[in-house]
């Protein structure tokens, strides 16, 4: 069969071909730099040269000795828990909020939630550095958390809102009518019909808070934060055991990835 | 009764959003109006004298503009990666569409700074490139201008943000009815004709959306330029952000980000305007 399309049609075959030869280059562009870290992070040498010159987990072994790394994972550990704890609590009463009531500046809320993530983090960043000492919090930990927590709530509310809009309005107003107080109607009707939003909504956040750089920069005092503390190995130069560190993370994250496409796609699933 | 209700639930995001983001981006605007006395301290008043420097600095509107070239570049880049991948997985994938489109999205996901590192691991001096090209014979001397250059810079942006551009296309070559691209070739259109006259227009809204994606998260990246570019490599935000530190010229840095967020502000306004137009030509 495959025989006759090909004496039929060469020329589509040969244009298949190219744009297949063309995926497929560009898939390798954007993995080869991830596929080269986690390869080198078993590397035997502390040069990352090519051939590469022997197995060796000692990378891995260096990382856990590494009290600086291994703290600045447990303070970005801390401030995506506290940020995306704070985000959810927001965010999730925001977006009720904006979705239950017509207000005057609904409008304008929706426009400001959405700006630390459409305008670029440095703006964000120095401004909340120049701002803060003003409100009495010095650039440190608590500044940071609530940097963070500002680009959170956009992404929780903006989920969670999405999800309300697409859930059928009657079903609070029928809780109602059976007599269930507002809570109930809450806790009974509409939580278990966003759970998942709010479960994709706090993955997301969490992985996000962890990755930010732009406005921990400005606000970090002393402790660093993981990517920061990447960041500086970085610029003392090359620290093969970054290697490793990146192959966790990125290990890391291909489990986040694989539970929110778990969660997203119950998410596309009509609520009943 | 209904009015508590609302505060209760409202009130806290109103607060939070108003005393840390709504308020500093004021002071931003409202330091650009500030100017330094000759100690470095900042005297609040009403001057215009931060733009007006901005405006015949020529470090800065130059290095505007050689950012805008940066990320035009940078976008042409994504684009032309994104769009044959896109179509691929689109049109010419049967089995493991999901997983092909997983992995696209997968790169989102690995942190900005482990792709910076291995950009840097492999166009290094002693790096992964360089001596590639050394042990197959191809020079006999590591090339020194593939790290801490423009092109660094450039090759790392087209790596972080493809994905950002990848997305929306795919999203509108999988929106386009199957039928219309059959219909089309019934009509006796050949593959490109179809492409340019059917596809390519119908997904114009994808493209536009990842373009601006791409165009304004290079035009604010300054952690590229630090980690990959030359000495002198320097673009607006980098410029920016040394004059709340080392040069210590709040006034001017306020200025500089005040100009940087109106372009920004002024791309996504017309980029949603380009993306409605032809999303209505999608719906006639």
């Amino acid at each position: 069969m495959q025989h006759t399309s090909v004496k039929k049609r060469p020329a589509i075959d040969w244009l298949n071909g190219l744009i297949g030869a063309s995926a497929l280059a560009v898939m390798t562009f954007i993995y080869f730099p991830m596929a080269m870290v986690v390869l080198y992070s078993f590397n035997a040498d502390t040069v990352n040269s090519f051939p590469m010159r022997g197995f060796s987990l000692k990378w891995y072994g260096t990382m856990l000795q590494n009290e600086s790394l291994l703290q600045s994972l447990r303070i970005s550990a801390l401030v995506a828990i506290v940020g995306t704890s704070l985000a959810l609590v927001i965010g999730v009463m925001g977006a009720l909020a904006m979705h239950k009531y017509e207000f005057r500046l609904k409008r304008f809320f929706e426009r400001v939630v959405l700006l630390p993530i459409t305008l670029p983090g440095i703006l964000t960043g120095v401004a909340m550095l120049s701002f803060f000492p003003l409100l009495g919090i010095p650039i440190s930990l608590t500044a940071v958390s609530i940097g963070h927590t500002t680009f959170l709530i956009c992404i929780v509310l903006t989920q969670v809102y999405a999800r309300l809009k697409r859930l059928d309005p009657y079903l609070e107003e029928a809780a109602a009518d059976l007599g269930a107080t507002p809570w109930q109607a809450f806790s009974r009707v509409v939580l278990p019909n966003i759970r998942t939003a709010l479960i994709s909504a706090a993955l997301l956040s969490f992985t996000l808070s962890l990755d930010e750089i732009p406005v921990t920069f400005f606000l970090i005092a002393r402790d660093n934060t993981l990517p920061i503390e990447i960041y500086t190995m970085m610029r003392r130069g090359i620290t093969p055991e970054v290697n490793a560190i990146s192959t966790v993370i990125f290990a890391l994250s291909l489990i986040a990835l694989v539970l929110t496409v778990k969660y997203g796609e119950r998410e596309t699933r009509p609520i009943q | 009764m209904l009015k508590t209700r609302f505060w209760l639930l409202f009130g806290p995001l109103a607060l939070w959003m108003t005393a840390f983001l709504i308020l500093p981006y004021a002071q931003v605007l409202v330091q650009s109006f500030y100017t330094v006395d000759d100690f470095g301290l900042l005297q609040p008043g009403f001057s215009l004298d931060s733009y007006r420097r901005f405006a015949t600095g020529p470090l800065y509107y130059g290095t505007l503009g050689k950012t805008f070239v940066l990320a035009g570049a940078v976008t042409l880049g994504c684009l032309l990666l994104s769009l044959p991948l896109a179509y691929y997985i689109a049109f010419k994938a049967r089995r493991n569409k999901t997983l092909l489109y997983t992995l696209i999205i997968l790169p989102l996901w690995v942190s900005y700074i482990v792709r910076a590192y291995a950009w840097k691991t492999i166009l290094g001096e002693e790096g992964v490139l360089n001596t590639f090209l050394m042990y197959v014979g191809l020079t006999h001397e590591p090339i020194h201008l593939l790290l801490y250059s423009d092109v660094a810079v450039f090759i790392c942006m087209v790596h972080i943000y493809t994905p950002f551009v990848l997305m929306p296309i795919y999203t509108a070559f999988e929106q386009i009815p199957k039928s219309l691209i059959e219909a089309s070739k019934d009509l006796g259109a050949g593959r490109w004709t179809t492409f340019r006259q059917v596809v390519f227009p119908l997904s114009l809204p994808g493209i536009i959306a990842g373009g601006t994606f791409s165009f304004v998260l290079s035009l604010g990246d300054f952690l590229a330029p630090i980690l990959l570019g030359g000495p002198n490599t320097l673009f607006i935000s980098n410029i920016f952000q040394n004059m709340f530190g080392t040069s210590n010229d709040k006034p001017l840095g306020s200025a500089v980000g005040i100009v940087l967020l109106v372009v920004v502000l002024l791309i996504l306004e017309l980029s949603g305007r380009a993306e409605k137009r032809y999303s209505s030509l999608e719906s006639a």
